[in-house]
């Protein structure tokens, strides 16, 4: 039965073959080419006119030294880290109250609360951006017409260390619903005979909560936090959006707006692939990082 | 679509009993967070119905008199440019999203019901993909389009599309839970060849997983703004995010584009609010699973 047995062997590689195109294409391909332009630069020759003035030559580590010495990458950088520790654990201390509180026999209204929460997930995060940004305009925002009619003045939230909040705030909102919903299924997967013993012991809903629901489902939570932190990082469209409402907004708040403006504003398309590059094999390295701590962990707690 | 409204608890003893009081400090905790979550909607929900006089002078939660003018307003700029991004939008998101769960399902489903060689090293590859900045992906996927002559049309931003590492992996998750393997074999003895029994007897199992990858990717590609803000330049192949973020930037010192700048805003959430009420009980999101309790 040579027939029959030779298609099964090829098949799962057929199936496989337009994924496989598309991650060498568009994945595969572009990572070295980068890879590739992070390692060169261009060399104009005499004034620079003519069709072989301009010539690709190896440039080894310079660009890379050039990036990573870079004062406003690194300024960059801990912004997003500032933006990151604020975003995270507000959006994930939210989204984890919310779905405990959702699971909770005794509240009302939780379907409507939890389709509520989870709406802003399907506002883009320009748009999302776009509205806060209007909130934020003293002149249009209810809060601030609410604080003058009180005859009291507003936070300032597009300059300074309020554009932090300003932002964070509107990766919480957008966020939390998403990871709410992720905690909250995976609540639901929980044998409610578990907690029914406690709850006949005398046990309040909070040490429930706290003892036993909280440690079940902490494998979401750590997945929730491992790709909003990766999230974060890559702050890019919020920024953008508030720039034309917040003049101190700098073209370069964050390593993504950097990484586009000198690829596409001004030209450095070498120097820019190394900056890419070095977030690509950051984001790598915390990764591994981070998933091996877990394994361990999880490994301890089992043995 | 009452799924996620209604939908009762699956266990009787946990279901609010008459006996049972209704906790009211968590209830006015949650609906805190659902007034939070709404504000912004329902600000841009009456913001729209303001015209340009009304936006600065009455107060924000209140609605207008002006929302059809601004309509008009908004059709007739730029010879209705905004409902091209919207129709682009709905392109790209509709298409790339459909190519995107026929790609996962086949790969998933491969590496789920299929011992081969490599299989363990093909999955891990792909995952990794997910790790991969979107940045140091698109400015070089943008050069290499560039190169092919495809920078600027709608395959630029249509083709970086389709593949999503996590769509395979929840993919695979589907088929090796939804598709029993005697079902396959039974299928080969009765001389069904490969193909045949993905396209009729795997698909059909995995459809509900599909339909949640599809969602997935929809909402990805809609909200996607890095990767169209680079590859394109031609205003009329921009979605609504880009196309929005190009008004709002012209507008910025501009009061008078203020209001097609939220009009715009509000008409651009409809579609995916539309979507995700309709579509509720594909939304029952479990990262590690990807379960679809139904």
């Amino acid at each position: 039965m040579v027939s029959t047995r030779a298609p099964r062997r090829f098949a799962p590689y057929g199936f496989l073959s337009p994924a496989i195109a598309l991650f060498v294409l568009f994945f595969a391909l572009p990572i070295g080419y980068a890879i590739y332009l992070s390692l060169h630069t261009v060399h104009v020759r005499g004034l620079g006119l003519g069709g072989k003035s301009r010539e690709e030559v190896w440039a080894g580590l310079d660009n890379y030294t050039g990036a990573l010495s870079d004062p406003e990458l690194l300024a960059g950088a801990s912004r997003v880290l500032r933006y990151g520790a604020l975003v995270v654990p507000l959006m994930l201390g939210l989204a984890l109250l919310f779905a405990l509180l959702l699971d909770s026999a005794r509240t009302r209204f939780g379907s409507f609360s939890r389709l509520a929460i989870f709406l802003p997930y399907a506002v883009p995060g320009i748009i999302a951006s776009l509205l806060w940004g209007f909130l934020y305009v003293p002149s249009v925002s209810p809060g601030y017409f609410l604080l003058r009619a009180a005859g009291l003045d507003g936070p300032e939230l597009l300059q300074g260390g309020g554009l932090y909040l300003a932002l964070a705030n509107i990766a919480v909102w957008g966020g939390t619903g998403f990871n709410m919903v992720v905690i909250y299924t995976s609540l639901r997967a929980v044998p409610p005979e578990l907690y029914e013993a406690a709850r006949l012991d005398g046990c309040s809903e909070r040490r429930i909560a706290v003892r036993i629901k909280i440690p079940l489902v902490l494998p979401s939570l750590v997945l929730t936090f491992f790709f909003s932190a990766i999230a974060t990082l890559q702050v890019f469209a919020e920024p953008m959006t508030l720039r034309p409402l917040a003049n101190t907004l700098s073209t370069t708040w964050s390593p993504y707006m950097k990484v586009y403006r000198d690829a596409f504003v001004q030209g450095g398309l070498y120097s820019a692939a190394a900056t890419a590059v070095v977030i690509a094999a950051v984001t790598l390295l915390l990764s591994l990082v981070f998933l091996k701590l877990v394994n361990r962990r999880a490994t301890e707690a089992g043995s | 679509m009452t799924a996620l409204l209604t939908r009762p608890r699956a266990d009787p003893a946990a279901a609010p009993r008459p006996g049972r009081r209704t906790a009211w400090a968590p209830t006015i905790l949650l609906l805190l967070g659902a007034v939070y979550c709404l504000i912004p909607v329902l600000w841009v929900v009456m913001a729209a119905t303001k015209s340009r006089d009304e936006l600065f002078s009455t107060f924000t939660l209140l609605p207008g008199t002006g929302f059809w003018d601004n309509l008009a307003d908004l059709t007739a700029y730029r010879d209705g440019v905004y409902w091209r991004w919207m129709v682009n939008s709905a392109l790209y998101a509709g298409v790339g999203a459909l190519l995107s769960a026929a790609v996962s399902a086949a790969g998933g489903y491969a590496l789920a019901k299929y011992r081969f060689r490599g299989r363990g090293l093909i999955f891990t590859v792909i995952l990794t993909g997910v790790l991969m900045p979107p940045i140091t992906l698109a400015v070089p996927q943008y050069l290499l389009l560039a190169k092919a002559g495809l920078a600027g049309t709608y395959w630029s931003v249509l083709l970086p599309s389709v593949l999503s590492p996590y769509g395979i992996y929840l993919a695979r998750v589907y088929a090796a839970a939804a598709v029993p393997d005697d079902v396959l074999e039974a299928a080969r003895m009765d001389g069904a060849r490969e193909v045949r029994l993905f396209t009729s007897v795997a698909l059909p199992m995995m459809r509900p997983g599909l339909v949640t990858i599809f969602l997935f990717q929809f909402v990805a590609i809609w909200n996607n703004f890095l990767l169209p803000y680079i590859m394109l330049g031609d205003d009329q192949l921009f979605p609504v995010t880009v196309g929005l973020y190009s008004l709002l930037q012209q507008g910025a010192g501009i009061p008078a584009m203020y209001t097609l700048v939220i009009t715009g805003a509000l008409l651009s959430i409809v579609p995916l609010i539309a979507l995700f009420l309709g579509l509720q009980r594909y939304w029952r999101v479990d990262l590690l699973t990807g379960a679809v309790k139904l």
